[in-house]
């Protein structure tokens, strides 16, 4: 008997992806790009995050022409966001053949109180963190992979480091908790129990956690998989720089060769200006994508 | 003897194919340059995306090398399709190690991907089997023997030093395709040895 949509399926299809860089695609030229570079899967959506920032306004799903012309355009995975607690758009997504859905903070969310009862879905989905409570209670809800929030759109990797050290941080920690200290976690954390103790007993998060939000060089790729990311995606960072196919090569060969400095080096120095980056402190809390969701 | 078994790391499931091969009692090594392949008895190819690892495998030399090698190796899902002869919607495979002919995403898109229970030639228990966005082998030469098939369609197959899987063993705790292997290159070291 043939049994689709398990958890193993689901969370093996993000496990395959390690290692990899997904990048951000509003059409199906910038996907054959992205696919072209050594991408190992693409991201559909109608504005990248920097141009979210700009056009404000209500951010929705992406146009399903459009995730159709990137499904047709390419071979790898195709991914697409829908707004946090959006059943619908999710339905969808998951009824057009996308391969991923990323429950967004980059889009305007759709629910202020609750976020998808993922385990619902066959399609598997991903979801933005920044600590351990917020990776848990995804988790909980079904997510099957996991990726820090950053500050999308900004090219400044400052959030997207202090969330991965964050929940690496925390993951430690709990490792080491005794069953009772355990409980008062889960408690402070407003955390799953359940999934507190599977990441006691693995030492690791139980799905992979990529690094997003702020990426906007090969340095900050190679960077975040020296503090433990499992892989990168990379949104306005590619399509925003002076030249997006030399740019997507050499966040690819960073990702892969994060501690080979001589190279990373060599390739930075091929590339023309990365994205303006935007500081954060210049963002109200309003402003601040990663404040969406809880 | 404890072979030293390398598993091509450029992208993909490497640690889950490095455990297995620790927990078989022999020594994983995670291989990414061309001069570390002189070091290892044989070589996993492990799951991921197959055009990302094509592409890195140029980049760093390895496509040639590997093309030139004795190395036994096993591909699991994406690494099936670079051990392919022939791949049905590219002009020529990758690197044309075992006689046949596969394609890719033959079982649909991930809302597709399932697990099922396996007969495996060779394997007395029924093998535990992941499917994700998995090939299919289309067709074999006469060299390559056909050890599992699932509805309908050919999902492994092994020729001398070569062997061949649509699934991913590496996200179960059996280890009875690693150990298929490594029983594969010890015999295949023992020979050369006599």
């Amino acid at each position: 008997m043939q049994q689709t949509g398990t958890e193993r399926v689901k969370r093996g299809m993000a496990e395959m992806q390690k290692g990899g860089v997904i990048m951000d695609v509003v059409n199906a030229e910038q996907a054959k790009v992205a696919e072209a570079a050594g991408a190992v899967a693409v991201m559909a959506l109608e504005r990248v995050p920097s141009d979210i920032r700009a056009a404000g306004g209500v951010a929705r799903a992406c146009d399903p022409r459009i995730v159709e012309e990137v499904v047709d355009a390419v071979s790898i995975p195709v991914m697409a966001k829908c707004r946090i607690g959006h059943i619908t758009e999710a339905r969808v997504l998951e009824s057009l053949g996308v391969d991923y859905i990323d429950e967004s903070e980059v889009l305007t969310p759709a629910d202020e109180v609750f976020h998808l009862k993922k385990d619902d879905y066959t399609v598997p989905f991903v979801c933005g963190c920044r600590n351990i409570g917020e990776a848990a209670r995804r988790i909980g809800e079904g997510a099957s992979m996991l990726r820090t929030k950053g500050e999308p759109g900004t090219g400044n990797i400052v959030e997207a480091v202090r969330h991965m050290r964050m929940v690496n941080q925390e993951v430690r920690q709990i490792s080491v908790m005794s069953d009772d200290e355990l409980m008062t976690e889960a408690k402070n954390q407003g955390a799953p129990y359940d999934v507190l103790k599977e990441i006691k007993m693995l030492g690791k998060l139980p799905v992979v956690n990529f690094a997003a939000g702020g990426v906007a060089t090969p340095q900050d790729a190679a960077l975040m998989m020296e503090l433990g990311a499992d892989g990168v995606f990379v949104g306005s960072g590619v399509f925003k720089s002076e030249n997006p196919e030399k740019f997507a090569k050499a966040i690819v060969e960073a990702t892969t060769h994060y501690q080979d400095y001589e190279l990373i080096g060599r390739l930075a120095k091929e590339l023309g200006s990365a994205m303006t980056g935007i500081d954060i402190s210049q963002l109200s809390l309003e402003e601040r994508m990663q404040e969406r969701g809880w | 003897m404890v072979m030293k078994i390398g598993i091509l790391a450029l992208q993909g499931a490497v640690r889950e194919h490095a455990r297995l091969v620790e927990a078989c009692g022999h020594e994983a090594v995670p291989i990414k340059r061309v001069e570390e392949l002189k070091h290892i008895d044989g070589l996993i190819l492990p799951g991921g995306e197959s055009t990302t690892m094509r592409r890195l495998m140029d980049r760093y030399g390895f496509t040639e090398v590997l093309r030139q090698s004795s190395l036994p190796m096993f591909g699991t899902c994406a690494g099936l399709i670079l051990l392919a002869e022939n791949v049905t919607d590219q002009t020529c495979g990758h690197l044309g190690k075992l006689d046949i002919t596969v394609a890719r995403n033959s079982f649909g898109r991930q809302v597709d991907s399932f697990e099922a229970q396996l007969d495996v030639r060779g394997i007395d228990e029924k093998a535990e089997a992941v499917f994700i966005r998995a090939p299919h082998i289309v067709s074999a030469g006469s060299g390559v023997e056909i050890l599992s098939e699932t509805a309908g369609k050919t999902v492994a197959v092994r020729s001398e030093r070569h062997l061949g899987i649509s699934f991913h063993p590496e996200l179960t705790d059996s280890t009875v395709f690693h150990q298929y292997f490594i029983d594969m290159v010890a015999s295949l070291a023992a020979e050369t040895i006599r």
